[in-house]
């Protein structure tokens, strides 16, 4: 029991020196230097993610080499689960149509033909019954992945999400452990109207008790699944539909890249440098990603230097590589496709004030403003953060 | 009073004395609940802050239901958790302690009495009306995989039987034939409405025929009757064959919490002459099962226990608010 607030356990998760986040390639190339995260996980006795874990399962891996084998983020994801799923009897999958469908958003393609439907349970529509069954079923030693099929569906189950799955940890004074992963589908960008197009991170991330983790790539997919699954916490999984690599949906160029057949894991609450660049910092996450690097790229032969941050997990928030950034470049751009008012934008823009407030010589967001997400095409887009408002946010940044 | 010509004394016995520990308990903590919040009510203040929601009169629901279960079963309960915790076998000093918000307790002091959880017993409660059913039906997964015999046990108020969660839980629970026990205790009142105002049903448990599973109504609030009914459902979930309902007409003896006058209570006067705990003494005694002197032991041994767990809490430190960040996760810590 800690007898005291440790202060570096308040900070963010890699209490190692800002410096050693990790920083890489961009995220075609996923290419991140396994020394240095080696480093910086040692280094970091916040990030933990390997306790707890069954036995018999082999020395945790973190971020290795991607390799050459490419796969898109669903079947990055399918992929980690049957890892898992094959090393641990006690991780199984719920949710709606995750059975023969393979999950709404391939989330779970052919998971039920090597488990079978004891172990990949299609569900009633009814989520407050099999989320709450997830948390029972977790706090008896079991690691379920449930799916809830978009995350705006999480009205009819807030409940037994924030007032059950993240706090019975702490009511119980730390004595009883929710194991859990919560899988869902965020985001826009394809006319699905304000009820199934919402990103909402933000609202998740706000309330305590929950990890949350946005992958905007294959790799970290991969890697931030299994790490979700091992971890002894709730861990709420939101993947974009449009990083899947879906066929049926407009697909964004990275949603297909390395990643290592192995089994390893993206330490929760590490973000990672995708693009290193010297005037301008524009932190994201999820498909923002995409679209900052495809500025990033534009922008380069006109000598607009632009530092990516993918910030891949919200909770914890690497407040340390956000800080590192925008003192190189000591400009700030925050790309949100969630609500621009009281959520993530804001809150990284306060991590830099409350720290370093003289590192800011400029900062703005592109954020979704705060509207429902319309349903025509010219509307939708036009309050999505695409490369076109970045680029201009980028231009008005670096112009000052 | 009805008596169940099959009970041994033994078992009236102990029935008995599982009531006596409830209702000594929840005298005790009203006691320690308002000794320092006079001359004017602040619920905020004294020994025990916070809202109190108090069990007496329903003690035949735990007893009647504790009676058939053991350690490793599981039990979800509500914001009225005492007499069911009691009657799982909760762990009184460590619960009293986390009442009395003490690093001693269930919850180090962080959950309170209507967020109790004694891994140990499986025992957890919820303040949310009816969302604790849906985590008992994951428990009753886990227990089924790991084979043996183990159940999960939903206890909810009446009130809850209006809840969605209530429903999508008997039809999961029903669906997938999981080894689960739901029991609404209908104490007449959801806080100050009364029941004829809130459901469409003179009996919830009709509503197991929705979902194709028994529901049996325990009409009178006798811990014998409870113990037919609870037994028959324990049994059918051990042996494998799915869910059950069963719904007790209990009494809530007190109001909905403490500082409650609950002038909306037209009821009120009948109220003590209903109370089931001098009820069943008498009928025990009349049958020769006990005598007084058995029932003068029994409360004495029941206040040195509740007693004992009163002075364990009073004795225990509270926690350090330097420690009022930790919990949140096993791992690592918020940023």
């Amino acid at each position: 029991m800690s007898t005291n607030i440790d202060p570096a356990r308040q900070e963010s998760a890699g209490n190692a020196p800002a410096s050693a986040a990790s920083t890489g390639a961009p995220v075609t190339g996923a290419g991140v230097s396994t020394a240095t995260d080696a480093e910086t996980t040692a280094g970091g006795d916040a990030i933990d993610t390997g306790t707890g874990r069954a036995p018999g399962s082999s020395a945790t891996v973190i971020e290795p080499e991607p390799g050459k084998r490419k796969l898109s983020t669903a079947k990055a994801i399918q992929e980690a689960i049957a890892q898992e799923m094959r090393a641990d009897d006690s991780v199984f999958v719920m949710g709606e149509d995750v059975g023969p469908y393979g999950g709404i958003f391939s989330s779970t393609t052919g998971l039920i033909d090597e488990f079978g439907a004891d172990r990949i349970l299609d569900t009633p529509i009814s989520e407050s019954a099999f989320i709450g069954a997830g948390i029972g079923a977790a706090v008896e030693g079991m690691r379920p992945i449930v799916e809830l099929m978009f995350v705006d569906f999480f009205g009819v189950c807030m409940d037994q999400i924030y007032n059950h799955m993240a706090k019975i940890h702490f009511e119980s004074g730390g004595n009883v452990q929710v194991p859990m992963v919560l899988m869902t589908a965020v985001g826009g960008g394809y006319s699905d109207g304000a009820q199934h197009s919402q990103a909402l991170w933000g609202t998740f991330a706000h309330l305590p008790g929950m990890k949350v983790v946005v992958p905007s790539n294959p790799y970290d997919a991969k890697g931030l699944m299994t790490a979700a699954i091992r971890s002894n916490d709730p861990v709420v999984f939101m993947f974009h539909k449009g990083v899947m690599g879906l066929g049926w949906m407009k697909k964004n160029k990275r949603s297909i890249g390395a990643v290592p057949e192995e089994s390893y894991e993206v330490p929760i609450g590490k973000a990672r440098v995708v693009r290193e660049g010297t005037d301008v910092t524009v932190v994201t996450l999820s498909l923002s990603v995409h679209h900052a690097l495809d500025v990033a790229e534009k922008l380069e032969p006109e000598g607009i230097s632009v530092e990516v941050l993918d910030l891949r997990s919200l909770v914890p928030l690497d407040r340390d590589a956000i800080v590192a950034s925008v003192s190189k470049t000591g400009r700030l751009i925050v790309v949100d496709e969630d609500y621009q008012s009281f959520g993530l934008s804001g809150e990284v823009i306060a991590s830099v004030a409350e720290r370093q407030p003289q590192l800011l010589s400029h900062v703005s967001r592109v954020c979704m403003p705060d509207v429902p997400v319309p349903y025509a095409s010219q509307l939708e887009y036009a309050v999505l953060p695409t490369a076109t408002r970045i680029e201009a946010a980028v231009r008005e940044a670096v112009a000052k | 009073m009805t008596l169940y010509p099959e009970l041994t004394d033994e078992k009236r016995r102990e029935l008995l004395n599982s009531m006596v520990l409830i209702r000594t308990y929840e005298e005790a903590i009203l006691r320690e609940y308002h000794a320092d919040k006079s001359p004017g009510f602040d619920i905020g203040a004294g020994l025990i802050p916070g809202e109190m929601h108090l069990a007496a009169g329903q003690e035949p629901v735990a007893a009647g239901l504790g009676a058939h279960l053991t350690k490793d079963d599981a039990m979800t309960a509500t914001h009225r958790p005492h007499h069911v915790a009691i009657a799982k076998g909760v762990r009184l000093r460590e619960m009293t302690a986390e009442i009395f918000g003490r690093e001693t307790g269930l919850g180090r002091g962080r959950g309170g009495h209507m967020h109790l959880f004694d891994p140990e017993t499986h025992f957890s409660c919820s303040g949310i009306v009816a969302e604790g059913l849906p985590p008992a039906l994951g428990q009753a997964m886990a227990f089924r995989r790991g084979g043996g015999d183990r159940i999960a046990v939903a206890v909810a108020g009446e009130g809850a039987a209006n809840a969605g969660a209530f429903h999508e839980s008997l039809n999961l629970a029903a669906l997938w034939k999981l080894p689960v026990v739901f029991v609404i205790e209908d104490n007449d009142w959801g806080i100050s409405v009364p029941r004829a105002q809130s459901t469409s049903v003179t009996s919830n448990a009709d509503r197991g025929a929705a979902y194709g599973i028994p529901g049996v109504r325990v009409e009178e609030n006798s811990v014998e009757g409870v113990y037919e009914a609870c037994g028959e459902a324990v049994a059918r979930a051990r042996a494998g064959n799915g869910p059950s309902l069963v719904e007790v007409h209990t009494l809530r003896l007190w109001g909905h919490f403490e500082g409650d006058a609950q002038g909306y209570r037209t009821d009120l006067e009948g109220v003590p002459g209903r109370d089931p705990l001098p009820t069943y003494k008498q009928a025990l005694v009349d049958s020769g099962a006990i005598t007084e002197e058995d029932y003068n032991v029994m409360t004495a041994s029941a206040s040195e226990r509740v007693e004992d767990a009163i002075d364990f809490a009073k004795a225990s430190p509270t926690p350090d608010p330097a420690d009022a960040l930790d919990y949140v996760f096993s791992e690592g810590a918020r940023s």
